[in-house]
């Protein structure tokens, strides 16, 4: 009997030890792309041409970095992610703000004020957020130029927001059909008009699905490429577009540490949602069983 | 008396399926009337029609005498208190309770005094500046509360405000309401599928079925005179007990036989029915069967049989027999000595016999 127990002990020990190792065995694994990216940032090219790819840096320099942010060259300017930068953010953010600011009404709409066909109206949405990019990349393109958008940080925007809706309408309706519809009830004999209810009641019950909805959409907009590739010109390229350039249109030797710090440098503003508002974002995901 | 609430004539339907027919409804200032009736017979439809919460598809709802069935809930002048309690999430107590005088403008000293003043009314002065997720059910309740009677309206809509709630704090609860009832001398209109609810609460039940009426009357015509069998079989617990019997016409009365198990044939006069269906079912209380030694009354019938089984509920025990081929309760006093497997006496209460036509369930 003790021997038994016993022998349990050692296997559990033995498994867990198994599953750690294999977690730290994964976790070194995606993370040695972001060691050799970070290390070799900080080289000189001197040391890359000579050093070995995963040693650590004998002698930190932040030189990389400065040229990525302010002197690189993107095809015949070469003014580094800098300008291109603030294009991704003066996307990012109108078209973030817009595209949850509309989903959350259309998920309260459909979630809360049921009509006839709402389902259907639903079931059109969510499809959207299936339509392929490539599949709308012409019209749209046409659609701009009627609108008289084309090339534009606007035209980019209304395109992000559009192809957003789909997402944020699903994030919030799914969010909203779990708060018992009598609180629209109690509200509307209370006299509150169908935005009071929003404005005043739904819209502060919201916070989780909010900040989920925020880093989806910033993650989606910020990372998006096709897009800003196909309806951009030179002076409103997006960052990811402005990366590919520096790292494709290098002529000479190719550097290495400034195309590492660039592509940090694009990704680093969807870390830092993630990192801030990471804890609400599996919160909010899991939020449904929430009671008032 | 002045009519609080007339609902007539009222249909509603969900596309094909129809869950309110031809609802005729009249209640007078100070009634208190309870909806009762089992899941989906349409007792909260109902409530949500008076409110305005949902559309009728024809008929009319007065309220006070004024025509309410196109106008919206907020301008109807109710107040309503549901099931969950619906109580605003982000807001504090004392937010919730104003919200609505908030939206309709009413300036903030005359909502300070009229929060204060139900606070006070309601006992929850010390929870005003939490926010509901800190509060147990029953306090969640009594802000619900708070919140329809800042209102001061004609009529107070329930649905199922108690039905959430533990069964001590339920009964509490429901002494409250009663009281608030007295106090106020509001007119109020309470779902419930609990028919112990309604009999203690109302001064009016409306027992539905199916998304027709069945009954309405007072507590004690639904009690003691059951319109039908489902009636008879919903209201009262124990439930009524419903006998097979017939009836067999002879000189100037009826001769009703119940047919025992053992194929003997226990016999009973009736006089005062002038006509009967041969088929019947005899409709008697649980208290109207009881044991031999308390019973002097007359008019009365021994019949007897086996005792099956024992139920000891404090006040009262059940004791189960069978009569007929079906199983019947009887109420016995406490302290009752009777024991499982004897055979005894009990002592039906001729007086107190409903009867109802087999075929169609309706009484005669």
């Amino acid at each position: 009997m003790i021997n038994n127990i016993n022998n349990t002990n050692y296997t559990n020990l033995l498994l867990r030890f198994l599953l750690y190792f294999i977690l730290i065995v994964f976790v070194l694994y995606y993370l040695l792309p972001l060691f050799v990216m970070i290390t070799t940032s900080l080289k000189s090219l001197e040391e890359i041409r000579t050093g070995s790819l995963v040693s650590l840096p004998r002698n930190i320099t932040f030189e990389a970095w400065g040229t990525a942010w302010s002197s690189a060259c993107t095809g015949i300017q070469c003014e580094g992610l800098r300008p291109f930068f603030w294009n991704s953010i003066f996307i990012a953010i109108p078209a973030v703000f817009i595209s949850t600011l509309i989903g959350a009404l259309n998920g309260y709409v459909v979630a809360q004020w049921r009509f006839r066909g709402a389902n259907i109206i639903f079931a059109l949405m969510l499809f959207g957020c299936f339509i392929p990019f490539q599949v709308i990349l012409l019209p749209m393109a046409r659609i701009l130029g009627l609108m008289d958008l084309a090339g534009s940080i606007t035209g980019l925007i209304f395109v992000h927001v559009i192809y957003g809706i789909g997402f944020t309408t699903l994030f919030f309706r799914n969010y909203y059909v779990n708060i018992p519809n009598e609180l629209v009830k109690a509200a509307k004999i209370d006299g509150a008009t169908f935005l009071r209810i929003f404005w005043s009641i739904f819209l502060p019950l919201s916070l989780p699905i909010i900040v989920v909805t925020v880093i989806w959409q910033f993650t989606q907009i910020w990372n998006d490429f096709l897009f800003g590739v196909s309806f951009s010109q030179a002076g409103t390229q997006p960052i990811t577009v402005a990366l590919n350039n520096i790292v494709n249109s290098t002529t000479g030797v190719k550097e290495y540490n400034v195309d590492m710090a660039a592509a940090i440098i694009a990704a680093m503003p969807t870390l830092i949602v993630y990192v801030f508002a990471g804890k609400y974002f599996i919160r909010g995901l899991t939020a449904g069983s929430v009671k008032g | 008396m002045d009519s609080i609430l007339k609902i007539k004539n009222v249909n509603k339907n969900f596309g094909k399926i129809s869950v309110l027919n031809d609802i005729n409804i009249d209640i007078e200032s100070g009634d208190f009337l309870v909806l009762v009736g089992p899941s989906g017979c349409g007792k909260s439809t109902l409530l949500n029609c008076i409110a305005g919460l949902e559309k009728i598809n024809s008929g009319d709802v007065f309220i006070d005498n004024k025509n309410m069935s196109d106008v919206a809930p907020k301008d109807r002048d109710i107040a309503m208190v549901f099931q969950s309690y619906a109580l605003y999430p982000t807001m504090t107590v004392e937010k919730n309770i104003t919200f609505g005088m908030k939206v309709r403008g009413i300036t903030e000293d005359v909502q300070k005094e009229k929060l204060k003043e139900v606070a006070k009314q309601l006992q929850i002065e010390n929870l005003l500046k939490r926010k509901p997720g800190q509060l147990s059910g029953g306090q969640r309740q009594r802000v619900a509360m708070g919140r329809a009677l800042v209102r001061n309206p004609k009529l107070f809509l329930f649905d199922e405000p108690l039905s959430n709630l533990d069964a001590k704090l339920r009964v509490e609860m429901r002494t409250e309401i009663k009281r608030l009832h007295y106090d106020l001398g509001a007119s109020m209109v309470y779902v419930t599928h609990d028919q112990i609810e309604a009999m203690t609460l109302a001064t009016k039940i409306v027992v539905m079925k199916d998304g027709f009426i069945q009954q309405i009357g007072t507590p004690a015509e639904i009690y003691n005179y059951p319109e039908n069998i489902f009636v008879a079989d919903f209201m009262g617990s124990p439930p009524m007990n419903l006998i097979n019997a017939t009836a067999i016409k002879e000189k100037n009365h009826y001769k009703i036989n119940i047919k025992m198990e053992d194929g003997s044939i226990v016999s009973i006069k009736e006089k005062n029915k002038s006509k009967l269906p041969e088929d019947l079912l005899l409709g008697i209380r649980p208290e109207n069967i009881t044991e031999t030694s308390l019973k002097n009354k007359q008019n009365c019938h021994m019949i007897r049989s086996k005792v099956d089984i024992i139920e000891p509920a404090g006040s009262d025990t059940f004791v189960v027999t069978k009569i007929g081929n079906t199983e019947v309760t009887a109420r016995f006093n406490s302290e009752t000595q009777v024991s499982i497997g004897s055979e005894i006496d009990f002592v039906v209460d001729l007086g107190k016999i409903s009867y109802f036509d087999k075929l169609s369930g309706q009484r005669i």
